[in-house]
């Protein structure tokens, strides 16, 4: 499977959900169990994906620069700071820490 | 002029949409780097944005290729985290009145923010102007936004020395953070993010991320910390402080 593949594979996949909640019955999705499950799953692949991204090497956990950035960047979002400014400090964080104190 | 014909409550919708639209559109600068420091060129970049059109999704479909995960589990990361629009159609469409030729756009404009946008509004003519105004203004910049992204971060090259992998976490805690408001959604995320990172070494790259998901399923069913019966003695044993025993 090349990566083109994977890109037109999901994005049929994103498109056609979409669709499908404008065509399908309204019944199976309604009531507050299934709107829950939805909502928490997402909460749930995101922060799954947060910890992946922040120690995740291949399949070894490590410690490197990425944790203090993500520290930052929970600390900004607190702060309401807006979401580029985080996204920008936190690679900054992470890049001097690597160029200048000799963190992984 | 069009000024006259538009209700206060529709003159808010416009406004109201448009600087979500400028806020959200922002965002596609470093969706468009961080796709390209994951090993997708320009193109494939932007017809992620052209095509799929779901922030959520994206950043996860690249996370898992630039964590070197299989093909099949990119795409399942993409497709559960766009299982939420689904739910958005539903809720739109009553008063969306999208019918023929306008219900495929509609349903491709059909993300956290237009619907966010919509429900927000008083009335159904100021509903519909909040979800078209934020959709196509956010379809628009987004896209034009993921090609800058792609090209600046096609020049910076070396994804770690730019601290490029470091924005991607921080990146999808951006993501997350709106969606922490309960005590049930802290709980699940804190869960999850342990039971994936245990995972990481025992399973092959970004399938760990997939059986997190499991415990928002679980609590979701059982509705563990949830109203009406959250109680103390839940946070003990509920599902958080069981994955980390």
């Amino acid at each position: 499977m090349t990566t083109w593949h994977v890109i037109l594979a999901a994005s049929i996949l994103v498109v056609g959900l979409k669709v499908l909640g404008h065509l399908m019955p309204a019944g199976p999705l309604e009531g507050p169990r299934p709107r829950r499950i939805l909502e928490l799953v997402t909460v749930s692949l995101l922060s799954a994906l947060v910890a992946v991204q922040t120690l995740a090497d291949g399949t070894s956990l490590v410690v490197d620069a990425r944790v203090p950035a993500v520290l930052l960047a929970v600390v900004l979002y607190r702060l309401r700071v807006p979401f580029l400014v985080v996204v920008v400090a936190a690679a900054t964080v992470a890049a001097l820490l690597r160029r200048f104190a000799g963190w992984a | 002029m069009t000024r006259e014909r538009r209700s206060p409550t529709e003159r808010q919708a416009w406004r109201q949409g448009l600087s979500v639209a400028i806020a959200t559109a922002a965002y596609g600068i470093s969706f468009g780097a961080l796709s390209v420091a994951s090993g997708l060129d320009v193109w494939q970049t932007c017809a992620l944005s052209l095509l799929m059109f779901s922030g959520g999704s994206q950043f996860a479909l690249v996370g898992v290729v630039a964590g070197g995960g299989a093909p099949a589990t990119a795409i399942a990361s993409a497709a559960i985290l766009g299982v939420r629009n689904t739910l958005y159609g539903l809720s739109v469409r009553p008063w969306l009145g999208a019918h023929g030729a306008t219900r495929l756009p509609a349903a491709i404009l059909t993300i956290d923010e237009s619907t966010a946008v919509g429900l927000a509004q008083p009335d159904e003519r100021a509903r519909r102007v909040g979800f078209w105004v934020t959709g196509i203004g956010i379809y628009l910049g987004w896209n034009a936004t993921t090609l800058v992204g792609a090209l600046v971060g096609d020049v910076l090259g070396d994804v770690r020395m730019w601290g490029l992998d470091a924005a991607a976490a921080a990146a999808f805690v951006g993501l997350l953070w709106p969606r922490l408001a309960s005590r049930q959604a802290a709980a699940v995320g804190v869960a999850s993010a342990v039971v994936a990172a245990v995972l990481v070494p025992a399973l092959p790259a970004g399938v760990p991320v997939l059986v997190a998901v499991v415990v928002a399923i679980v609590v979701g069913w059982t509705n563990w910390l949830g109203r009406p019966t959250a109680s103390t003695t839940d946070a003990a044993t509920g599902p958080d402080a069981q994955e980390r025993a």
